[in-house]
């Protein structure tokens, strides 16, 4: 009681929630106007700070938060004020949005901090070091719509934010867009970014119906009415409700990267690597979640709604996950770990599990961060010796063309010559793959504990996901660091500076007491996030700590660990070895490696028809039809016959022309014969006064 | 008492002249002194109806008609002596330059 | 044929020989003189018509000060005679035509209109005297008396303006 009087007592820091998106919008104008004149480590160090007050900021709120649970809402402007469309800028603070800026700014600064190392290399090694600006100016750009996004206090905010994040991952996917991955000029990195933009426009499209129809029905999208009058309406109109969650499920799709949309999040690697830990794996790709448990009280409502999104979650986790296996490149395995993880976590919210989800975003933006930056450290070390080596040979230039430094199969035995990098991948991987008691263990394990409550289907296809998860960490591991290595590059790899690692371990620190928040019987966390579900009405079900399936899955995750041992760590690859899953496993495995075709079917059943289509309309319906028919021969050809024969030769020449040069010609002619009276004599003009004088008096005479 | 009407019609012969004398004659001087006889002839009529009306009127008016001659007179023949100095001629049919 | 029938006829004839004399005269200084010839049987018909006043104002003004200024300009510009000039040949015939035609109109105008001839009663002693006139002209028509002054002075001044040689202008 003593502690809850001093937390009631507390501080109220709630009016500086403002600051969370000021905070960092003034981080990017300064780089942005005077970056140019200052060096990289201010340029950095502006950027990391900016970042790391917002966190600060975030902490602040958390503890007000501590004071008032119930959260509150700070207004700070009005904004759209149409008919019955009144909307505020103001910001939701509670403790689930508070979550959100707290991970979002913490991994953020951390992330900001190790991207100041990373670019410095980057930029080199790209020969533009004077982009090294432009991409902190776009990261604390993020960094603000994010906080938009979390911080709103109602959906058309929210959505904003939303679209603030999809023009920075555009940006920060096209960051180098005048080359591919490998640096070779290409539109490759710039088509990724299209793709990214476009996928993500399909979900969007989504989004924005489902505020539209929400406007629609409860004529309002401010949470605190809408979730006031859920159930009410969806007592008078279910269907709307569930047209609702449905459509704001394909926008979930589009930004959290599940089927059908995700094929841009693999394309979104092409991204600088803090961009792929920032934006493709901790923060933005988890918007998706953060807005179902955001909507979690319409969710609730509509019990097929919460099937559908938990069965696009599922399938999607097990989907990528078998992509992952096939993968050669280490960030893409990464990335389908991601799309395979945000299924989990999209699952976990579908469910009713909002709390599972939540936590599992918190972690695994822990230990994702952690092994997509220890994956850059990764490649950049294979960059340095790659140089390294290149440098001794002599022949720099045919190797630059073709190496690829992500490329897995080009690495091995990297243990040794990156040792710091090794231990925290490891424990970002151990974590990712659920084994305890690292941060993984206990968010995946709560998930898969609630889904054997709630659903069942979800669950199977959660618990092989999580096999291959712990299989393909297995693999990359191996594959990475044991073993000989099978480059010169790798064999000269070097450690990266300490302003890459230190980031690093305090990642592989959380990553390592990450479930602290939350675990079983202490629940710090569920009890934190509660508050706010129960604000809007919504009953939590309550997590149960499951023996039989913590064990089943620490089980499954051994085993499969022990399988990518058998098959890449007793044996280690050599150079230019087929992968040995592909003997046992076949034409599954061609599968893997070729992502299933999804883009090949993408491309043949969507996208093609569609530019034949666009063609068509573009050439035959715009172009031959509006452009060269319509426009040239219907309306200028019209209009030019009327304007030159109709109006200019019978209306002006002859019509207006003729009436104005014969009435000229007339007075000209007329002149010319009336000058002929003015001859200038005087006598002449007597005599014509005196014609007069005598035709006047002949009249007066006669009358 | 003579009729009235003898000096009426003498006085329109008297006018005929004058009006010939400014439409037959080129000089300037001549056509002046032949706007002079026909004012004089007009007087000649005023003071014979003056006569006939017993309206003594007439006579004054002839009085106005002589000062306003004088007047036209000084003036007109500035006009003649100026338009000499520059054409270094009075022939009325030499000022042309007016023609359309 | 009464003596005033007589007189009259000789000066008529006297006064239109004189206007004639003036209009077809070669030299411009026998057509100001023929003019003042003119001028003084006008005057002598005044004296006949009872307007002593005005017959002497034509001999002091017409035949006096206006015929000398005529005589003066003819002389200081020594321009009495004119070249032959073939301009406007055929304006003399139509001039004469004209003329006649006027005359005739007038001729038919007397012949035909004699009221407006006829009027008045006897003719008071005292018609047409200097002390009437002035009477009149310092009464009824004072102001146009004095309009008379201003319009002599303009005229004045007109004609000195004229006259005067343009000053060169710096």
């Amino acid at each position: 009681m003593i502690l809850s009087e001093i937390a009631t007592s507390g501080p109220n820091f709630f009016y500086l929630a403002p600051w969370l998106v000021f905070i960092p919008l003034i981080g990017m104008l300064t780089n942005l106007l005077i970056g140019k004149r200052l060096g990289e480590k201010a340029i950095g160090g502006i950027a990391s700070t900016a970042s790391g007050l917002t966190f600060v900021v975030a902490v602040l709120l958390a503890l007000s938060l501590r004071a008032y649970p119930e959260g509150t809402t700070v207004p700070f402007a009005d904004w759209i004020t149409i008919g019955e469309l009144q909307l505020r800028w103001a910001f939701r603070v509670d403790t689930l949005s508070t979550t959100m800026m707290l991970v979002v700014s913490g991994v953020g600064t951390l992330i900001h901090i190790y991207a100041i190392g990373y670019m410095h290399e980057d930029v080199r090694y790209k020969n533009d070091p004077g982009r090294f600006r432009r991409f902190f100016v776009y990261l604390n750009l993020f960094i603000a719509a994010m906080m938009i996004l979390v911080s709103g206090d109602n959906y058309l905010m929210l959505f904003v934010g939303w679209e603030g994040v999809g023009l920075c991952s555009f940006l920060l996917i096209g960051f180098w867009y005048e080359m591919d991955t490998l640096g070779r000029p290409s539109t490759a990195n710039a088509m990724a970014a299209k793709k990214a933009f476009v996928a993500n426009r399909v979900g969007d499209f989504g989004f924005l119906l489902a505020v539209l129809t929400m406007f629609w029905v409860f004529k309002s999208v401010q949470f605190t009415d809408v979730f006031a009058s859920a159930q009410q309406i969806a007592e008078s109109n279910p269907g709307a409700i569930l047209a609702i969650t449905l459509f704001m499920l394909l926008g979930v799709a589009g930004k959290s990267a599940q089927i059908p949309l995700y094929v841009w999040l693999p394309d979104a690697m092409a991204g600088p690597t803090p961009v792929s830990a920032l934006i493709h794996a901790a923060t933005m790709v988890t918007a998706g979640v953060y807005l179902v448990a955001r909507t979690a009280p319409l969710y609730v409502l509509v019990p097929q709604a919460q099937a559908t999104v938990a069965l696009v979650g599922g399938l999607t986790a097990l989907f990528a996950a078998t992509i992952a296996v096939g993968q050669y490149d280490i960030k893409k395995v990464l990335a389908y770990s991601t799309i395979s993880q945000l299924g989990f976590m999209v699952a976990a919210v579908g469910m009713g599990a909002f709390v599972a989800g939540m936590f599992h975003l918190i972690t695994h933006a822990f230990f994702k961060a952690l092994l997509f930056l220890s994956a850059g450290s990764v490649i950049l070390g294979v960059e340095r010796g790659h140089h390294h080596a290149a440098h001794h040979d002599g022949h720099e230039d045919d190797h630059a063309e073709t190496f690829d430094p992500g490329d897995m199969r080009n690495m091995g035995g990297m243990r040794k010559t990156m040792p710091v990098t090794f231990w925290l991948y490891l424990i970002g991987a151990l974590a990712l793959a659920g084994i305890f008691p690292l941060a993984g263990f206990w968010s995946k394990d709560e998930i898969l504990a609630e889904a054997t409550a709630l659903n069942f289907t979800v669950y199977i296809l959660l618990a092989i996901a999580a096999f291959f998860t712990a299989f393909y960490m297995g693999r990359q591991i191996w594959m990475v660091f044991f073993g000989k290595p099978r480059h010169e590059a790798a064999a000269h790899a070097e450690e990266s500076p300490p302003v890459m690692t230190i980031p690093l371990m305090v990642l592989a620190a959380l990553s390592l007491l990450g479930g602290a928040l939350n675990l079983p019987g202490v629940e710090t966390l569920a009890h934190w996030i509660e508050r706010t579900f129960e604000t809007f009405g919504v009953k939590l079900h309550p997590a149960e700590f499951n023996l039989n399936v913590a064990i089943t899955s620490t089980v499954l995750a051994l085993v499969a660990i022990f399988l990518s041992w058998l098959l890449y760590g007793r044996k280690p690859l050599t150079d230019g070895q087929p992968d040995p899953l592909k003997r046992i496993l076949g034409p599954l495995f061609t599968g893997m490696e070729n992502k299933w075709w999804i883009d090949e079917l993408y491309w043949a059943v969507i996208l093609n028809p569609y530019i034949a289509l666009a063609r068509f309309f573009a050439d035959v319906i715009d172009w031959r039809f509006w452009h060269d028919w319509f426009h040239d021969t219907v309306i200028a050809g019209t209009y030019q016959w009327l304007s030159k024969t109709a109006l200019n030769v019978w209306a002006d020449q002859r019509g207006i022309d003729a009436f104005a040069n014969g009435l000229g010609n007339t007075t000209k002619a007329l002149a010319q014969r009336l000058r002929g009276l003015q001859t200038g004599f005087v006598r002449n003009y007597a005599l014509s006064v005196f014609i007069g004088v005598i035709v006047i008096l002949g009249y007066l005479i006669l009358q | 008492m003579l009729p009235v009407s003898y000096y009426v019609g003498l006085s329109a012969v008297l006018f005929t002249i004058g009006a010939l004398g400014v439409l037959i004659r080129r000089n300037a001087i001549i056509i002046f002194m032949s706007v002079e006889l026909m004012l004089n002839a007009a007087n000649l009529a005023f003071v014979a109806f003056a006569r006939a009306h017993q309206a003594l009127s007439g006579q004054v008016f002839v009085f106005f008609v002589i000062t306003v001659a004088a007047a036209e007179v000084a003036v007109g023949l500035a006009l003649i002596v100026a338009i000499f100095r520059t054409k270094h001629n009075i022939d009325v049919d030499q000022l042309s330059s007016m023609k359309g | 044929m009464t003596p005033e029938l007589i007189t009259f006829l000789t000066l008529a004839l006297i006064s239109i020989a004189a206007a004639l004399g003036m209009l077809f005269s070669r030299n411009a200084v026998y057509s100001a003189l023929f003019l003042i010839a003119n001028f003084i049987t006008v005057a002598i018909f005044y004296l006949m018509l009872g307007g002593t006043f005005i017959a002497l104002s034509q001999i002091a003004v017409y035949a006096g000060a206006i015929m000398v200024l005529f005589l003066f300009v003819i002389m200081l510009l020594g321009a009495e005679k004119l070249g032959q000039s073939q301009t406007l040949a055929w304006q003399r015939p139509l001039a004469i035509l004209l003329g006649l035609g006027l005359l005739g109109e007038l001729g038919y105008m007397l012949a035909t209109r004699p009221e407006m001839l006829t009027g008045g009663g006897a003719t008071p002693e005292s018609f047409g005297s200097p002390l009437e006139i002035g009477r009149l002209l310092f009464r009824e028509y004072l102001l146009p008396f004095e309009v008379t002054s201003i319009l002599l002075l303009v005229a004045m001044i007109g004609a000195i303006i004229l006259t005067r040689r343009e000053k060169t202008r710096v």
